[in-house]
């Protein structure tokens, strides 16, 4: 209510500036138009780089990050522990590398009970891998063992959409293999597969279901089964070698792993570590993006002005007769601010428009690489920024032409 | 408008216009220094018709802008309806403009972005805003006073230079002033056009009360003015009934 008076006010008096510069626009409709569609092209630069760069990031993330946890705690790592030297002398050491067998998280319930509690995390889920070798008559392949618990490894790979064949089922004597190791040992859904984890720790299961993850590697070595026959086969009674975690926001990732190294003293790794390159690779391309942004958006605002400063001095004259019938020098400020404005609206609605059409045929003509999705916030924002530019680059001009001195404005020709 | 009526007003001091010792000086203490107006001492009082005479680089025109206060005297005082413009903010001479003084200009000085009836409006819309019905009716009466009723909608573009003026004059009325300056508003036109605007000018003296101060380098029309004041060099050089003019000044330059 306390604005309520002053917004009037100042609607009341807007009304003429909005209808001069509405009216100088569109007096002159060439200078209008070619102005516009500049405007538009930067701006359907602008949203068909953004959508397209971001299209592919989240499809190099959904295919790499698909198949993976976001943040993986393990057992602290082994090493050697060296006696002090004695006071006053150094001690001299040739330090070889311990040997990491696979070692179990203590008290992992409690841990992941712990980390439930985080609204971040999205999942929290025990694994147990070690290596093993499958063997199908005398075909043999070295394996990487995965004993999971089926609820909860969902939310790290949904199997379920991954399945070729089969179903869905790990338990004592059930398991599901890639696609790949089943062509290499000739399996089929229904058959039996002999594992062998070393020291005689052998179980015979029967393959439940073949998935295909889409990554060759995966595909040749995952073998799943539930927790109990992994701790079984791997001796490790009762324990797991890994909590695997996804996260919200997965460019957190590292930010809590760090966090869960100190609450934990475990050894924890984020996605962004173990895929340095891929992280580099995403945020060079950001800014690959955000230059090309800026550049545009530079280009189009000195358009903007440009075109402005020459509109001023063609309307010198009228701005001495506005100025000599009462007109104010914040009336002219503002008929020249509101043509940036309008400009930067009118020409970055286009834009929107040319770029969303742009999007749809990018997506028509490439079906099979990925979906740019355009988010309409996304295209809001560009026409908001847009407008607020032309505002921007209105400034100087209109500075200008608030300034004359509408004696000699007048007598201009 | 009679001599007597002018001296009683005087008498009481309701000057619509009152300059005092008023110097203007272009590009002061540089080589360019170039002094316009000498010590300009005048008073209009309301509803007179003064014609402002003297060759071109005379300073008339310079005069005017300052009392249409679209310039400022280098020193002197300038008082509209007793306001005194000197120490007055760039936002209060603007005010004051807008309430107080008409502009009538040479070469009409429209916007043609605009039709003839926004035109004559601009000086409201500028003030207040949207149009109220009854500021749109007044501009249309001014438009018919003109005789222009016909053309309310039109671009100005399409008319003559005659009718241009006309809307020129309507819109310095429209804000019902107390003072229409007009900047040789019969400059452009032919003698017959010149004669007609002129005949306005001369019936809105009387029938809107508003003082008018025209400069025109016309004798003809300076002649029908009760008043004259001539001006040389940026010095007055004769103020008085156009009638008692001397013949030396009334050669056309």
């Amino acid at each position: 209510m306390l604005f309520a008076k002053p917004l009037g006010q100042l609607g009341r008096s807007l009304w003429i500036e909005w209808r001069i510069a509405l009216r100088f626009l569109a007096d002159n409709p060439l200078q209008t138009f070619l102005i516009s569609v500049a405007i538009s092209v930067g701006a359907a630069v602008i949203v068909f780089i953004t959508a397209l760069i971001m299209g592919l990031q989240n499809n190099t993330i959904d295919k790499t990050l698909g198949t993976q946890a976001h943040i993986r705690i393990e057992a602290t790592r082994q090493h050697n522990i060296l006696s002090a030297a004695p006071h006053g002398q150094y001690l001299w050491v040739l330090e070889s590398p311990r040997a990491q067998r696979l070692q179990t998280i203590n008290n992992w319930q409690e841990v992941r009970d712990a980390l439930d509690q985080y609204g971040v995390l999205t999942t929290v889920s025990p694994l147990i891998t070690g290596p093993a070798f499958a063997q199908n008559g005398t075909a043999r392949a070295s394996i990487a063992l995965m004993g999971i618990d089926p609820n909860r490894y969902d939310g790290i790979i949904k199997l379920q959409d991954y399945l070729r064949a089969g179903r869905f089922s790990v338990g004592a004597s059930d398991v599901m293999i890639g696609s790949q190791l089943a062509e290499d040992l000739g399996l089929r859904v229904g058959d039996k597969l002999r594992l062998d984890a070393g020291d005689d720790r052998q179980a015979v299961s029967k393959v439940v279901g073949v998935f295909e993850l889409g990554v060759r590697e995966l595909d040749s070595r995952y073998v799943y089964t539930d927790l109990k026959q992994a701790q079984t086969l791997l001796n490790l009674p009762g324990g797991i070698t890994m909590l695997e975690l996804k996260i919200a926001d997965i460019f957190d990732a590292e930010h809590w792993a760090q966090r869960f190294k100190k609450l934990t003293g475990l050894h924890v790794q984020s996605w962004m570590e173990t895929n340095s390159q891929l992280l580099n690779a995403l945020s060079s391309q950001s800014m690959t993006t955000q230059m090309i942004r800026v550049f545009v958006a530079l280009s189009v605002i000195f358009g903007i002005a440009s075109v402005l400063a020459v509109s001023v001095v063609q309307r010198t004259r009228e701005v001495g007769i506005l100025r000599a019938m009462g007109g104010s020098q914040q009336q002219i400020l503002r008929v020249f601010l509101l043509q940036g404005g309008l400009l930067g609206l009118a020409g970055s609605a286009l834009g929107v428009l040319v770029g969303y059409s742009l999007v749809q045929l990018f997506n028509t003509m490439s079906e099979l690489l990925f979906v740019i999705r355009l988010e309409p916030s996304m295209l809001l924002s560009a026409i908001m920024i847009s407008t607020a530019a032309g505002v921007i680059a209105a400034a100087v001009p209109a500075r200008r032409a608030a300034q004359y001195d509408p004696a000699v404005a007048i007598r201009y020709v | 408008m009679s001599n007597s009526q002018l001296t009683v007003s005087q008498i009481t001091g309701q000057a619509v216009l009152q300059l005092d010792k008023l110097n203007k000086i272009f590009n002061a203490d540089t080589p360019l220094q170039n002094h316009v107006l000498h010590d300009v001492s005048l008073r209009v009082c309301p509803s007179e018709l003064v014609a402002l005479v003297g060759t071109s680089g005379s300073g008339k025109s310079t005069l005017l802008n300052m009392m249409g206060l679209l310039d400022v005297s280098t020193s002197g005082e300038l008082r509209i309806q007793g306001h005194l413009i000197q120490g007055m903010s760039e936002q209060q001479r603007t005010q004051l403009r807008s309430e107080s003084i008409g502009f009538v200009f040479q070469f009409h000085h429209l916007i043609s972005a605009f039709s003839v009836l926004d035109n004559v409006l601009m000086p409201l819309m500028l003030r207040f805003g949207k149009p109220s019905k009854e500021q749109i009716e007044y501009a249309e009466h001014l438009l018919n006073e003109v005789g222009l009723s016909n053309y309310i909608a039109q671009s100005t573009s399409r008319l003559s230079g005659g009718q241009q003026q006309r809307v020129a004059i309507a819109r310095a009325l429209v804000t019902r002033p107390a003072l229409v300056l007009a900047d040789e508003p019969t400059g452009n036109l032919d003698t017959q056009t010149a004669d007609e605007v002129f005949a306005l000018f001369e019936r809105f003296n009387v029938e809107h009360q508003c003082a008018i101060v025209i400069v025109t380098h016309d004798p003809r029309l300076s002649a029908r003015c009760p008043r004259t004041i001539r001006l040389t060099d940026g010095r007055i050089v004769y103020d008085g009934p156009s009638a008692d003019l001397p013949s030396v000044f009334t050669v056309t330059p």
